[in-house]
C-alpha cells in the first residue's frame, strides 16, 4: 500500500506544481514611461543623423522615354531608326563626390510577375545551356525545338539600352569611364551564376538559339572581356535579380577611375544613349545618377519615420504621464 | 462507440435470427439436453475476445487517416494541397502538404501509440490462462478461446473472464465472496450465491455430468440487473427450473475472494459481457473557447474567400488593358491565349485562395490539442489535490473541458458523500421516545453493558425494556453488512473488551456499519453470517442464533429494507428500516408521535435518520410470503415490477419500533470552498435525495445559507396550502421587488449589502414546476421559477431522483444566457447529472466509483474544487484565450501583406515569403513560443488567485474571447500587416540600401518583411508574457535565434534538390546592409508601439480587478524601483 501510494503520487518539482521561479515583468507606466522617453529620444537622434545624411546625397535625374514632353530622345521613342542615338545633357555646379553611380529605371514595369518571375532555369545558367530548359521558361523555351540560352521571360526582356557619358570641356567630349564591374552581387557572379567550362564559350552554346529579342547570342555579350561574357555578363545578372516593385531602378555602371575617381567636377555632360529598348506602351524609363552614403541612396522616409515615431514616443509618454498622475494617484490613495 | 455498435449488429446478423428474440438458451458443458424436452437449437455467441483497440494493422492507415479527414480543418487543408497538385498555384504544393503531413502524422503516432497501448493490454488479458472443464477434465486454454456455456473453474483470487453463472463453490453453503472494486470501486466484500441444486457438486466429474439449459435475457449494460432461469435435467424427468438473479451472476472482471475454487458457467462472452458494454465512450462535450474558436474561424474563412474574390475582379479590370495583360516582355503561351476566359478566372480565384490559405492556421488546431492534453497534466500532478488518505491525485478523463473551469457559473453538487464526509457515526437512538447515546465515542473505549447507555428520558418500564431489546436486534438483524474476518466468537469478545477491532464490518451503505457499530458500542454485537444463521452477541455475553429467511433488499425508489428471520424459538419475524416517509405510512402501531417529533428534530440538526419497524408473522403469513417472493423471483419478464409489487405487499402493518440517528460530518473545507465559489460569482445548488430539513442544515452548516439568507420554501407542504400558482407568483414578486431595487452594481463583490435569498425546493413540487403546459398559464412556470432562481445566491433542492438532477441541470443549461454549468457528485446517483453538465467532476468516495468513471474530472475531495476551478481553471482559460488570438493575429500579420503586395504585382499571386519561410513560419518558427505561453503562463501568482476569488469574475462569460476583443486582435494584426508591408515599401522605394550602390530585388522585400513579422509577433508574446521561466527565455530567444539561423542556413547553400536558389544569399546581403538593420528596428517598434500604449492606457484608466491585484502585488515587492523610477521620470521631465 505504501509502495502504490507513492507510485501514484505526482513528482514534487517546481515544474510540475507550476512554481518554477520567474521573473514577473508588467507593463506599468513605472516602465513604459521612462522607456518611450528613451526610445523616443534615440529615435529622434537616429533620425536627424538619418536625414541629414540622406539630404547630403546627390541625385540627379532624367527621363528619356521620348514620350509626352519632348526631349532629345522623343525620335527614338517611335523606334524607326536602330540604332538610335539620343542625347541627355546636363551640368554640374558642385562636385558629384565619389563614388557615383550610373542607374536605370522603369516604371509600370512588372518585374514582378508571377509568370515572369518563374521564368528562368536555374540550372541551366549555372553552366549547362545546352540543357533542356524548364517548363517554366514557356513561351521561351525553345526555338525550331532547339534550347534557348538562357531561356525564359526575363532573360529574353533583358534591358538593352546602353549608356556612354562625356564631360565636355572646351566643346570637346571627353569620355568618363564608366565601369561595369561589381554592379552584381558577388555571390550571384561567382557561385550562383556560371558559365560552361569546356572548350570556348561558342562552342558550349553550340545547338541554342539566342532569345528572340536579343540581337546577339549570350556568348557575345562582351567580347571585350571574357569574364564579362556569356552567363557572367554582369548587366545579365543585374537584370536577372528581378525587382520587388512595378517601378523600379538598376544599378548600370559605377564611376570609380581615372580623373573620375573623387567624383564628377563642375561642368557640362552629356550621356549619350543607344536607345534600344522599348516602353512607351506602359512605362517610362530614365537614368540616375546618384552618390551613396553608409546608409545606401537617397531615402528620406527612414529618417522621417525615425523622427515621427521618436516625437510619437515622447508625446505619448507626456499624455501618459499626466494620465497616470491624474488617474493612478488618486486611486492609489484612495 | 459507433464501431462497437455496428459490431454488435453485424455479430447479430450473423449469429442467425434466434439471437434476436429478447432471451438466449445456453447449453451447459454443450450438452444437448436429453431427446424430446427441447429442441437443440446450436447457436453462436462470439468468443471471448475483449476488442477495445480501435484499429488493426492493416486498417490503420485507411481508417485513421479518413477519421482524420473527417475533421473540417484537414479537409479544408486536403483540398488546399489537391488544388495545389491539380492546377498551377503560386505556391508549390509542399507547402500546405508538409504542415498536413506533419499534423496528420503527429496525430496518428499518437492515436496509433495509444492503440498500440490497447492491443497489449488487449492481448494479455485474452491471453492468460483459464481452467475449462472438458470431459471431467481440467483444461487450460487462452482466455479468448472461451466459449459460452463452457464450465470454468476459478480460483482464489483469479479474475472471472466472462460473466459467469456460479454453479457451485468450495465453501458448504454454495456461497462465494468476491471484489468488484475494478469495476464500480467498490472495495466490500459481496456474496454471490450457487444455484440451489448444483452447490452440492464438488469434483470436476460431478461438474461433468450436469446436463441443464440457461435461459437468459440478451446482455444488457446494467451491472446490477440479471435475470434468467436455469433447467436442470435429471433422470429424466421434468427438469427443475431456477430463478437466476444477479445474486448469481459474477462478473467479469470482479475478483473472487475468501473462497478456495468455484465451477461457473460462462454466459456472456467477449464484448458482450457486461464489463464490455460499460466500457462505452460517453458523447463529446464541447467547451464554450472551442464554439467561439469556431466562429472565428468561419469570419475568417469568410475574410479569406472575399479576398480571394477581391483579388480575381480587380485582375481582370486591372487587365483589360491589353499591354498589362500581355506586355512584350511577359508573353503568354498559345495554350494560356486559348483558354476561355471563366476557365482563367477560376482558376486565378483558386490560385489566390491557395494563396491566402494560411490565414486559416493549420496548426492552431494540433497546438490546441497539444496545449490541452500536455496542460491537463499539471491538474494530476497538482501535489495540493492529492489525497493522502486514498493514495490518490485528481484524475483528468477529458482534456477537452481544462478552459471551461475557468468558466463555470453554476454548481450543482451532491450533498451526501460530495459536502459531507460520507463517514457515518452512530449518534443516537431513540425507542418509544427514550433516547439512548451511546457513550464514549471518540476515545474508542467502549464501555460493555447497560452503563454505556444514557438515558435521556425517564427509564422505560419492563415492557419497555423487551421493546428496546427487540429495537436493537432489529438493527443487528435487519441490513446487508458482512463481517470482514471470520473471528472466533471468543476473539471477537476479546476484541471488544480490548477496545480495538473498531471496524470490522463491510458494507456498500456506511450508514448500515455506524449503525452495525452503534448497536456493538450498545451492547448488541452483530458477529457473522454462518450457514443462514445470523449470530449476535447479546449484553449477557451469549450468542443468540436467527436463521435468515429472507432479504428484501434495499432500493432508492422503496427507500428501505426488510429481513424475515426466525429465532431460536422459532418466532418468525420480519424487521424493516427506511427512511421516515417510507415507513410512517406503512405502520399501525407504536408510539408515532413521539418518534417522529424525535426524527424531526434530529433532522433539522442534520441528522440522517432511518425508522425501524417490525411485524411478528405466523407461519402461515410466512408461507404465503415465499410465494409470492418465488413467484416474482422466478419471472423472466417485468421481475423487478413484480418484486417491487411483492415487496409492496409484504412490507405492511407494521409496529413502529423508533428511529436511530447517524451523523455525516462535512468534508473538510466544504464550507471555506462554497463560500470561495460564491464570491467568485458563481451559484451553488445543492441537489440531495435528503429530507428537507437534514439537507438545510448541512446547507447552513456550509454557508451556503447564511444566516442573513431569507429562505423561501417552494415545498409540498407550500403547495398543499397555497397553489403552486400562487406561491410562484408570490415568490417571484418578493425577489423581483429587490432585484427592481437593486441597482447595477454587480461590480462589488458585497453581495451581503443586499439581502439575498435561499430557495428551497423538493422534488415533487419541482416536478410539477416542470410539467410540460396543460394549459397556457402553467408554461410560465418553468420562467417564473428561473427567474426566482437567477436571483436567489443559493438553492437547495431536496428528495431529488437522479434523474431529477439532470433535469435540473438540463432546465438551468437551456435558459435564456446558456450559463455554463459544473456537476459534481460521488455517487452513481450524480452520474446522469455529471453528464449533463458541461463539465462533470466526480468525487472518489466511498460510494463507488461509478461518478468519477463517467466524470471529465475527478477529485479526491470537494475542497479541491476551489483550486481546480480558481486557480486551473482561471489560468487554463487566459491561456487558451491568448492562444486563440494570438494565433488568428500572427496569421493576419503573415497573410495580409501578401495581400497587399498582390496590388504591385499585377494581381499576379506572386508570394511576397519564399517556399520555405510559408511553410515553416506556423510549424517552427512561430510556433513554440505560444505553446509554450500556454502551458506556463500565470498573469497572477496562483496563491493570490485562490486568496482572492473574485478575480473569476474577470474571466466569466468567456469574456476574452468576446467579438470586441477578437476584433482588436485581427485590427492589430491588420495594422502591424500594413506597417510590415508599407514600410517595407517606402524602404524600397526607388533607392539602393546598400553602400556598393547594389540593388536588392523581390526575394530580399520579402525576406525583410518576413523577418520584421517573425520578430514582432514573436516580440508581441514577450510582452504578453507576465511569467518568464528560463523556459519562456530559452524558447522565445531560442526560436528568433533558429530563425536567424535557419534563414543563414538555408540562403548559404546552393541546394541541389531545389530547382530554383532565389533565396541564395538574400538574407546575408540583407543584414549587410545598415538601413535593412534600421529598418527592422523601426518596424518592429512601430508594430508594437499602439499595443503597448493600449495596455498602459487601459491599465491606468479602467484596470480590471486582476490588474488591480498586479499593480499592487508590483508596488510591495518594488517599492524602492519605483521610487527611484518615478524620481527618474521628473528627472527626465525637467530636462
Amino acid at each position: 500500500m505504501k509502495n502504490q501510494q507513492a507510485a501514484n503520487r505526482p513528482d514534487n518539482t517546481a515544474f510540475t506544481q507550476q512554481r518554477l521561479p520567474a521573473w514577473q515583468p508588467m507593463l506599468s507606466a513605472h516602465v513604459v514611461i521612462p522607456g518611450f522617453l528613451l526610445i523616443g529620444m534615440a529615435f529622434i537622434g537616429i533620425g536627424v543623423a538619418l536625414y541629414i545624411t540622406s539630404q547630403n546625397i546627390q541625385v540627379l535625374e532624367a527621363d528619356y522615354t521620348g514620350t509626352g514632353q519632348y526631349t532629345n530622345c522623343s525620335e527614338c521613342a517611335n523606334m524607326q531608326t536602330t540604332p538610335c542615338i539620343c542625347n541627355v545633357t546636363f551640368s554640374l555646379t558642385t562636385l558629384f563626390t565619389a563614388p557615383v553611380f550610373l542607374y536605370y529605371g522603369l516604371s509600370n514595369y512588372y518585374q514582378n510577375y508571377r509568370k515572369y518571375g518563374v521564368s528562368r532555369d536555374d540550372v541551366q545558367l549555372w553552366g549547362d545551356p545546352t540543357r533542356s530548359p524548364a517548363d517554366a521558361c514557356a513561351p521561351y523555351q525553345y526555338i525550331d525545338s532547339k534550347p534557348i540560352a538562357p531561356c525564359g521571360s526575363i532573360a529574353n526582356s533583358m534591358f538593352n539600352d546602353t549608356f556612354s557619358l562625356y564631360q565636355i570641356i572646351n566643346g570637346t567630349k571627353k569620355e568618363v569611364p564608366l565601369d561595369g564591374k561589381g554592379i552584381a552581387w558577388w555571390t550571384d557572379y561567382n557561385i550562383k551564376f556560371r558559365n560552361p567550362t569546356q572548350g570556348s564559350l561558342q562552342d558550349a552554346f553550340n545547338g541554342t538559339m539566342k532569345p528572340v529579342n536579343w540581337s546577339k547570342p549570350a556568348y557575345e555579350l562582351d567580347l571585350g572581356d571574357p569574364n564579362n561574357n556569356g552567363f557572367l555578363n554582369q548587366d545579365f545578372l543585374v537584370w536577372m535579380r528581378t525587382a520587388a516593385l512595378p517601378d523600379f531602378r538598376k544599378l548600370y555602371r559605377r564611376i570609380t577611375g581615372g580623373d573620375y575617381a573623387l567624383g564628377l567636377p563642375p561642368g557640362d555632360y552629356v550621356l549619350q544613349i543607344e536607345y534600344n529598348y522599348a516602353v512607351k506602351d506602359f512605362g517610362r524609363k530614365k537614368v540616375v545618377l546618384s552618390n551613396v552614403t553608409w546608409m545606401g541612396g537617397k531615402n528620406e522616409f527612414l529618417g522621417i519615420a525615425y523622427l515621427v515615431v521618436g516625437s510619437l514616443c515622447i508625446v505619448m509618454s507626456v499624455v501618459m504621464l499626466v494620465v497616470y498622475a491624474k488617474y493612478k494617484f488618486a486611486d492609489e490613495n484612495a | 462507440m459507433d464501431f462497437s455498435a455496428l459490431r454488435n449488429l453485424i455479430s447479430r446478423y450473423c449469429t442467425g435470427e434466434e439471437n434476436w428474440v429478447d432471451s438466449r438458451t445456453v447449453y451447459i458443458g454443450h450438452r444437448e439436453p436429453p431427446p424430446g424436452t427441447e429442441a437443440y437449437i446450436p447457436q453462436r455467441f462470439p468468443d471471448n475476445r475483449i476488442v477495445s483497440s480501435k484499429y488493426t494493422f492493416w486498417n490503420f492507415v485507411p481508417k485513421n487517416l479518413f477519421e482524420q479527414f473527417r475533421r473540417v480543418a484537414n479537409f479544408y487543408f486536403l483540398i488546399i494541397f489537391l488544388v495545389q497538385l491539380i492546377i498551377d498555384t503560386p505556391t508549390s504544393p509542399v507547402t500546405s502538404g508538409l504542415p498536413l503531413f506533419f499534423v496528420i502524422t503527429v496525430t496518428a503516432i499518437k492515436q496509433g501509440y495509444e492503440d498500440w497501448l490497447r492491443h497489449k493490454a488487449d492481448n494479455a488479458v485474452n491471453q492468460c490462462p483459464v481452467h475449462i472443464i472438458q470431459h471431467g477434465k481440467v483444461v487450460r486454454k487462452q482466455s479468448r478461446k472461451l466459449r459460452v456455456g463452457d464450465v470454468v473453474l476459478v480460483k482464489e483470487d483469479e479474475t472471472f473472464p466472462s460473466d459467469l453463472i456460479l454453479l457451485s463453490t468450495s465453501r458448504d453453503d454454495g456461497t462465494c465472496f468476491v471484489t468488484t472494486a475494478s469495476l464500480d470501486g467498490e472495495s466490500s466484500h459481496k456474496t454471490y450465491y450457487a444455484v440451489q441444486d448444483t452447490k452440492s457438486f464438488n469434483t470436476e466429474k460431478e461438474v461433468d455430468m450436469l446436463r441443464a439449459t440457461i435461459e437468459c435475457e440478451q446482455p444488457q449494460p446494467d451491472l446490477y440487473k440479471f435475470v434468467g432461469r436455469i433447467n436442470i435435467y435429471q433422470d429424466r424427468d421434468e427438469p427443475i427450473a431456477r430463478p437466476l438473479g444477479s445474486e448469481n451472476l459474477l462478473l467479469r472482471g470482479a475478483t473472487l475472494k475468501n473462497t478456495e475454487f468455484v465451477y461457473a458457467v460462462a454466459i456472456y462472452t467477449g464484448m458482450e459481457s457486461k464489463m464490455a458494454l460499460n466500457y462505452q465512450s460517453k458523447s463529446q462535450k464541447r467547451s464554450a473557447v472551442e464554439k467561439s474558436m469556431n466562429a472565428f474561424l468561419v469570419v475568417y474563412l469568410c475574410i479569406l474567400i472575399s479576398k480571394a474574390l477581391i483579388n480575381t475582379t480587380l485582375k481582370y479590370v486591372w487587365q483589360s488593358n491589353p499591354n498589362r495583360d500581355e506586355p512584350w516582355y511577359n508573353g503568354k503561351t498559345d495554350h494560356e491565349r486559348q483558354r476561355h476566359v471563366m476557365i482563367r478566372a477560376f482558376t486565378d480565384f483558386l490560385a489566390f485562395m491557395v494563396l491566402f490559405n494560411y490565414i486559416i492556421p493549420v496548426s492552431m488546431y494540433v497546438t490546441v490539442e497539444m496545449q490541452k492534453f500536455l496542460g491537463s497534466y499539471f491538474i494530476t500532478w497538482d501535489d495540493e489535490m492529492f489525497d493522502e488518505e486514498l493514495g490518490e491525485g485528481a484524475l483528468v478523463n477529458t482534456s477537452d473541458l481544462n478552459e471551461e473551469l475557468g468558466q463555470v457559473e453554476y454548481v450543482f453538487t451532491d450533498k451526501t458523500g460530495t459536502l459531507t464526509e460520507n463517514n457515518m457515526e452512530f449518534i443516537e437512538c431513540c425507542v418509544d421516545g427514550h433516547v439512548y447515546v451511546p457513550h464514549a465515542i471518540c476515545n474508542g473505549q467502549i464501555l460493555s453493558g447497560s452503563s454505556g447507555i444514557d438515558m435521556i428520558d425517564s427509564s422505560p418500564g419492563p415492557d419497555g425494556k423487551e421493546r428496546e431489546e427487540l429495537f436493537f436486534r432489529a438493527l443487528c438483524l435487519c441490513h446487508t453488512v458482512q463481517v470482514k474476518e471470520e473471528e472466533t466468537v471468543d476473539g471477537i469478545k476479546r476484541g471488544i473488551h480490548q477496545g480495538k477491532a473498531t471496524s470490522f464490518y463491510i458494507s456498500s451503505s456506511p450508514d448500515e456499519v455506524a449503525l452495525v457499530e452503534g448497536m456493538k458500542r450498545l451492547g448488541f454485537t452483530y458477529l457473522r453470517l454462518k450457514d443462514n444463521h445470523m449470530e449476535i452477541l447479546n449484553r449477557e455475553d451469549e450468542v443468540e442464533r436467527f436463521e435468515l429467511l429472507e432479504v428484501l433488499n434495499f432500493d432508492s425508489v422503496r427507500r428501505r429494507m426488510s429481513v424475515i428471520v426466525r429465532s431460536s424459538s422459532g418466532h418468525l419475524y420480519l424487521f424493516c428500516k427506511g427512511a421516515d416517509s417510507s415507513i410512517f405510512p406503512r405502520v399501525i402501531s407504536g408510539k408515532v408521535d413521539r418518534v417522529r417529533a424525535r426524527v424531526e428534530h434530529n433532522a433539522v440538526e442534520g441528522l440522517r435518520t432511518l425508522c425501524v419497524a417490525y411485524k411478528a408473522l405466523s407461519q402461515e403469513e410466512y408461507h404465503n410470503m415465499c410465494q409470492l417472493l418465488d413467484s416474482a423471483k422466478l419471472a423472466l419478464q417485468d421481475r423487478d415490477r413484480k418484486l417491487a409489487e411483492a415487496y409492496d405487499l409484504i412490507e405492511r402493518d407494521l409496529v413502529l419500533l423508533g428511529a436511530t440517528a447517524v451523523e455525516d460530518r462535512l468534508q473538510e473545507k466544504a464550507a471555506d470552498t462554497i463560500e470561495s465559489l460564491h464570491k467568485a460569482g458563481m451559484k451553488v445548488w445543492v441537489l440531495t435525495g435528503d429530507k428537507m430539513e437534514t439537507a438545510a442544515a448541512t446547507c447552513y452548516a456550509s454557508k451556503l445559507f447564511r444566516r442573513s439568507t431569507q429562505i423561501l420554501e417552494l415545498t409540498t407542504k407550500r403547495t398543499e396550502e397555497q397553489s403552486l400558482h400562487d406561491v410562484l407568483f408570490e415568490l417571484g414578486r418578493t425577489v423581483l421587488r429587490q432585484h427592481d431595487s437593486l441597482t447595477h452594481d454587480t461590480f462589488s463583490g458585497l453581495s451581503s449589502e443586499f439581502q439575498d435569498y435561499g430557495l428551497i425546493i423538493d422534488g415533487a413540487t419541482l416536478s410539477a414546476v416542470m410539467k410540460p403546459a396543460q394549459d397556457d398559464s402553467s408554461g410560465n412556470y418553468r420562467e417564473i421559477f428561473l427567474e426566482i432562481c437567477r436571483n436567489c445566491s443559493a438553492v437547495l433542492c431536496c428528495r431529488m431522483a437522479p434523474l431529477q438532477k439532470a433535469q435540473i441541470v438540463k432546465l438551468i443549461k437551456a435558459s435564456k444566457e446558456h450559463p455554463i454549468t459544473l456537476a459534481v457528485g460521488d455517487g452513481a446517483n450524480d452520474v446522469s447529472m455529471i453528464l449533463e453538465a458541461h463539465v462533470g467532476i466526480g468525487i472518489m468516495g466511498k460510494e463507488g466509483r461509478q461518478a468519477a468513471r463517467n466524470s471529465d474530472y475527478a477529485i479526491p475531495k470537494f475542497k479541491h474544487l476551489k483550486k481546480m476551478l480558481l486557480v486551473h481553471g482561471h489560468y487554463y482559460y487566459i491561456r487558451i484565450a491568448e492562444l486563440v488570438q494570438y494565433f488568428f493575429y500572427k496569421n493576419v500579420c503573415f497573410i495580409f501583406p501578401q495581400f497587399l503586395y498582390q496590388f504591385f504585382c499585377g494581381f499576379s499571386q506572386q508570394p511576397l515569403y519564399d517556399t520555405a519561410y510559408l511553410t515553416l513560419y506556423n510549424i517552427s518558427f512561430t510556433s513554440l513560443p505560444i505553446l509554450l505561453y500556454s502551458l506556463i503562463e500565470q498573469h497572477i501568482s496562483m496563491d493570490i488567485l485562490k486568496r482572492d476569488p473574485s478575480l473569476y469574475r474577470d474571466i466569466a462569460k468567456n469574456c476574452l474571447l468576446r467579438w470586441r476583443i477578437f476584433i482588436y486582435w485581427t485590427f492589430l494584426g491588420l495594422f502591424d500587416s500594413m506597417v510590415f508591408f508599407f514600410g517595407a515599401y517606402f524602404l524600397f522605394d526607388n533607392t539602393t540600401f546598400t553602400s556598393n550602390g547594389q540593388i536588392f530585388g523581390n526575394w530580399t522585400f520579402g525576406t525583410l518583411v518576413f523577418t520584421v513579422l517573425v520578430f514582432t509577433v514573436t516580440l508581441k508574446l514577450a510582452l504578453d508574457t507576465h511569467y518568464w521561466t528560463w523556459i519562456n527565455h530559452f524558447v522565445v530567444w531560442g526560436s528568433l535565434l533558429f530563425y536567424v539561423v535557419f534563414s543563414l542556413l538555408w540562403g548559404g547553400v546552393i541546394w541541389p534538390f531545389l530547382n530554383y536558389q532565389r533565396m541564395y544569399y538574400v538574407f546575408v546581403q540583407m543584414l549587410s546592409s545598415g538601413p535593412a538593420w534600421l529598418g527592422i528596428g523601426l518596424l518592429v517598434i512601430i508594430s508594437l508601439l499602439p499595443d503597448v500604449l493600449k495596455k498602459v492606457l487601459c491599465r491606468a484608466l479602467w484596470p480590471t480587478s486582476t490588474e488591480r491585484i498586479q499593480t499592487k502585488r508590483k508596488c510591495l515587492t518594488v517599492e524602492q524601483s519605483t521610487i527611484f523610477m518615478l524620481s527618474q521620470t521628473s528627472s527626465s521631465l525637467s530636462f
